[in-house]
């Protein structure tokens, strides 16, 4: 009963969610207003942390099965696929490495600039 | 026979999970990171349903009621970011101006790259939120107006870029800080990124799946403005 009672938490989060997606006229998804509601609950302690770890944890452990039906819908925009092909692997591997060493690089360079300043204090 | 086959709501949600743990076990076999199993399970179903002339739609008819947790595991996402929220405490700076500079990277590197291309708002949009996690990236595309299904298969192929390449890149690129590292591969290619960095260390690990919930939530923001460019 405890993890129905978890999953029920998310459950009317979730429902929330999707009353403020349709409610407030702004181009975000539900999951989106849900995730932050929840870390808001959270931090506030307004949900405590072991009320819904269990469900949690699971959800997220099958979240890469719960990608396979919307994947597989590529089979009905094999059209679309194929016309954006090339398009869609070039820049899906060039900005990835990208952004990998913007990231990266500036992370390091913010860390190196304060440590240098904390050391001359 | 095959009525009964294609119009159970069974049919989709046991083939589903039966095609995932075939990805699982070949992941493990291979330990190869382009061995991912969304991505073998994907290619199996669509093999199946197109060799036995399955209806797409039938599979659908059961497959939905997987698909429909999405929304909650995507609110549960919520559990490790709270977990990890000390270590947001701890380096609010280097952590914040990582993932805001990787988020404006993604968004004009993908415009101008789109630009250049010649894309379409639709195929725009598409690609827009392809380094978050699907979670996340798949509604951003579906309220943009992108095509869902194809910004899955991108945000999978960045993944799969991300942990094959990180060690490289972070080597040739000189990014030394384990929280420097694990931030860039968590930024750049979300959960596929994250399981190579926790096998790099375990702050790695940690700043990798910090940076998933936060270069997500920024994304939503980011792409309301750079939607509208193309």
């Amino acid at each position: 009963m405890k993890f129905i009672r978890q999953l029920s938490v998310i459950m009317v989060i979730s429902f929330a969610a999707e009353l403020m997606e349709f409610l407030i006229p702004l181009p975000i998804a539900a999951s989106v207003y849900g995730l932050v509601l929840m870390l808001i609950g959270l931090i506030t302690k307004i949900i405590p942390l072991e009320k819904v770890e269990g469900a949690a944890d699971f959800l997220i452990e099958i979240m890469p099965i719960l990608f396979v039906p919307p994947t597989v819908s590529l089979i009905a925009n094999a059209e679309a696929l194929k016309q954006m092909l090339i398009p869609l692997f070039f820049i899906s591997f060039v900005t990835t490495v990208l952004i990998m060493v913007v990231t990266g690089r500036v992370t390091q360079g913010i860390m190196r600039h304060d440590r240098k300043k904390g050391e001359q204090q | 026979m095959n009525e009964i086959l294609t119009k159970s709501v069974f049919f989709g949600m046991f083939l589903t999970l039966v095609c995932y743990e075939i990805g699982l076990w070949v992941k493990k076999k291979t330990r190869l990171s382009v061995a991912n199993p969304l991505l073998i399970a994907t290619l199996i179903i669509i093999a199946v349903l197109l060799l036995f002339h399955i209806d797409y739609d039938n599979y659908q008819n059961g497959a939905k009621y997987i698909q429909y947790f999405l929304t909650p595991a995507t609110v549960s996402l919520a559990v490790p970011l709270y977990r990890q929220l000390e270590l947001l405490k701890k380096y609010p700076k280097a952590i914040i101006g990582g993932i805001v500079s990787g988020v404006a990277t993604a968004m004009v590197s993908i415009f101008l790259l789109s630009l250049a291309f010649g894309l379409t708002h639709e195929q725009y949009v598409t690609l827009l939120p392809k380094s978050i996690t699907t979670a996340i990236g798949m509604g951003v595309s579906e309220k943009m107006g992108g095509i869902p299904a194809l910004t899955i298969a991108a945000i999978c192929i960045t993944g799969i870029t991300g942990a094959i390449l990180a060690e490289a890149v972070c080597k040739l690129f000189k990014i030394e800080e384990p929280i420097a590292k694990g931030l860039a591969i968590g930024t750049s290619a979300h959960a596929l990124g994250t399981s190579k960095a926790m096998e790099l260390g375990e702050v790695e690990g940690a700043m990798s799946s910090l940076s998933i919930v936060v270069t997500g939530i920024l994304t939503v923001l980011a792409v309301s403005v750079f939607a509208n460019l193309i």
